[in-house]
């Protein structure tokens, strides 16, 4: 049955459906609904988690760090300047291998102050050796939601699974979503398991230690190495839930890819926009298509090469900037096709959650688009 | 309150903090940790923020930790303390604890407590986990090489509160966190101190029995950063607490009792001399600032007394 319901209130069903052990909140637009409605569901007996209302993001990741790790399923939320308050606990919830669940609003960073979306967030802590999921719509961030735990708490991964929707867009807009019954999430996502959990008294481990030279590149690589194990897993994991829901879950949406010669890569609520606009222009006979990456960490590289393999253009929009480099989505990119037939661009687009439309789209496929692209042209800001 | 012999049979032969670990000698962490944690008759598990504590016994792959242990960052160690303390909550009430309950020991420098560490100590006393956040204060952040704290003493020289021709130190006055902790108004705050391990083990014991959040500041040494022979350290921590810079108190509920009180207070000029933090102090033309650190010694041990006394 599907329900008309926001995607911070299906991230947040999708919460009670998981019903972890503990939930440290903290309030930032735009993911506050999520966390809202999930107290709503423990206030009213239908979520069972112990709530932290700590007094800070820094300390929600920390919390849930001890909580994650001393054997209790632990899920948060965040957004924007929030993560960027966390990000150098982000960091350690990955080397720990704390396999903690967070929603992301996806919101702008400051400055100046914004609460709308793009995707600076997420890349602020793109190195961070979290896992990052961009969902496209509710649905998804509801379905991303159910799967997350399994991805992060499987044994060969052991790390922090993100579940990225975008602000606003996804976060406040009000879609039909078909939510799981309880006992099906219940059993998909079993129970929570940590090697060593802290509570384990008897077996007592030392966590968080102290790495010299002599030991830090290796722990840093066996890190690595758990976010490439990660590629199979979501595989796994996708595959699984689809038995449940019917609907795909893979590192990557080909859509209309069948004799492309031009494709857009994107990422989140934007490629529902492409989707549009592919549809008309193919039906006005032109071969576009897009490529969404749902899986931004690990990077699906070797489906990405498969996937554009006979592509003559490939158009990158990136939902954040690199000042003095390249966008982020444009790196892995040109990574990818280095030494392939097709020709690479890329814009910038949506900062601080200006809209794309997909008269917009329908523009940047013609090209000769600016590199920044919706970009006011106005005097005032020299 | 427990006899030292009882202290060393709670350990049933398994220390909680082994030797091996690379602490200065002199250094009275260790002491303060020991003391704690052999107090304690439950399982413990112990949050460790950054620091010498940390840094001494964990380097990997060796540890010197017998108990289960956790070091996530610098500034969050009561946060991290509120996540296990909600993880034990949850488990209890929906599957059940692998190993019975356990109390939860959160060890802090002053840098992790007074300063960077305030606001997530602040938040977790505020929302009432059951834990024990024992700081050992040595004044200053010694593991960088003695760089001034929140907790440093006026006058105190500290290698970014130097002594020189324009400087007396450290020309502020250091802050309340025994104060801070009790306005959080948790069932249990108390001083100690690193040297008297009978007065410190009585009040682990009361910190424990307290239902939520109790709060232990332990004054130690640290000879590096305070200028002290090693061997001294129960000599210079005793000799701060007599000359009532460092009153030994605690707040049950709201009530003040002291704990000790010197009969025969000495001059703090007599603490301070037997460290070089402090021996520019001790110069002819330093004589006012030493006559302002007295009084404010004073003062705050009246103001103290009074509140004890009510």
């Amino acid at each position: 049955m599907k329900e008309l319901l926001t995607g911070g209130e299906a991230v947040a069903h999708g919460m009670r459906q998981v019903d972890p052990d503990v939930m440290p909140v903290y309030p930032i637009t735009p993911q506050t609904p999520i966390i809202q409605g999930f107290a709503k569901f423990v206030a009213d007996g239908r979520a069972h988690a112990e709530l932290i209302n700590v007094e800070s993001e820094h300390s929600a990741m920390s919390a849930a760090i001890g909580s994650a790790l001393a054997g209790a399923r632990t899920m948060t939320a965040t957004s924007s300047q929030g993560l960027a308050l966390m990000a150098e606990v982000v960091y350690i919830a990955a080397s720990m291998r704390a396999p903690i669940v967070m929603a992301l609003g996806n919101r702008a960073l400051s400055g100046p102050i914004n609460i709308h979306c793009d995707h600076s967030d997420s890349m602020l802590i793109r190195d961070s050796g979290v896992i990052q999921l961009f969902a496209e719509n509710a649905q998804e961030a509801y379905d991303f939601t159910i799967a997350a735990p399994r991805i992060a708490e499987h044994p060969d991964v052991l790390l922090p699974v993100l579940v990225c929707l975008d602000g606003f867009t996804i976060t406040h807009a009000s879609e039909p979503v078909e939510l799981l019954a309880d006992e099906q999430v219940r059993r998909f996502v079993g129970e929570y398991q940590v090697p060593q959990p802290l509570l384990n008294v008897s077996a007592p481990a030392t966590h968080g230690p102290f790495a010299m030279p002599d030991n830090y590149f290796e722990l840093r690589r066996a890190q690595a190495s758990a976010l490439d194990a990660a590629h199979d897993v979501i595989a796994l994991v996708g595959h699984e839930l689809k038995f449940l829901t019917g609907r795909p879950m893979a590192a990557i949406e080909p859509y209309r890819l069948d004799d492309a010669d031009r494709v857009i890569v994107a990422l989140g609520s934007t490629a529902g926009t492409v989707k549009d606009a592919v549809d008309e222009l193919r039906a006005e006979g032109e071969h576009v298509g897009l490529l969404r990456i749902c899986s931004f960490r690990p990077f699906p590289a070797v489906e990405v090469a498969a996937a554009l393999a006979d592509v003559t253009t490939v158009i990158v929009l990136d939902r954040a900037d690199s000042p003095g480099g390249t966008p982020p989505l444009h790196a892995e990119l040109a990574a990818v096709l280095f030494g392939s037939d097709s020709t690479l661009r890329g814009h910038v687009y949506g900062l601080g959650g200006r809209d794309i439309h997909p008269s917009d789209v329908r523009d940047i496929f013609a090209g000769g688009q600016p590199a920044y692209f919706g970009l006011r042209g106005d005097e005032c800001l020299v | 309150m427990s006899r030292l012999k009882t202290l060393v049979q709670n350990q049933n032969g398994v220390q909680p903090l082994r030797g091996g670990h690379s602490l200065c000698q002199g250094c009275g962490v260790p002491v303060v940790v020991r003391t704690v944690l052999s107090t304690i008759q439950k399982p413990v598990v112990v949050v460790n923020a950054t620091g010498c504590l940390e840094v001494a016994t964990t380097r990997f792959p060796t540890t010197a930790w017998n108990v289960p242990w956790i070091h996530v960052a610098f500034e969050n160690a009561a946060a991290v303390a509120s996540g296990i303390e909600s993880a034990q909550r949850a488990l209890a009430r929906r599957h059940g604890l692998p190993d019975g309950e356990v109390e939860i020991v959160v060890f802090a420098g002053d840098g992790g407590t007074y300063d960077i560490g305030m606001q997530a100590l602040s938040g977790a006393l505020e929302r009432g986990h059951n834990f024990l956040f024992v700081c050992y204060d040595n004044e200053a952040y010694m593991n960088t090489g003695v760089q001034r704290s929140g907790a440093t003493p006026f006058g105190a020289n500290t290698t970014t509160s130097p002594a020189g021709r324009e400087s007396f130190g450290k020309a502020q006055k250091r802050k309340d966190m025994t104060a801070i902790a009790i306005g959080h108004h948790v069932p249990y705050v108390a001083q100690a101190v690193a040297s008297q391990w009978y007065d410190l083990s009585r009040k682990v014991s009361a910190a424990v029995a307290a239902e939520g959040p109790a709060f232990l500041n332990v004054l130690t040494d640290c000879p590096v950063g305070w200028g002290h022979e090693p061997r001294l350290m129960p000599k210079v921590l005793n000799a701060a607490v007599d000359c009532l810079f460092w009153p030994l108190y605690e707040v049950v509920d709201g009530q003040y009792a002291l704990s000790y009180e010197p009969e025969h207070p000495i001059r703090v000029a007599d603490w301070l001399t037997l460290q070089t933090r402090f021996a520019h102090l001790l110069q002819p033309d330093q004589a006012p600032v030493l006559e302002r650190i007295q009084a404010q010694v004073e003062a705050d041990w009246d103001d103290l007394y009074r509140r004890c006394a009510a």
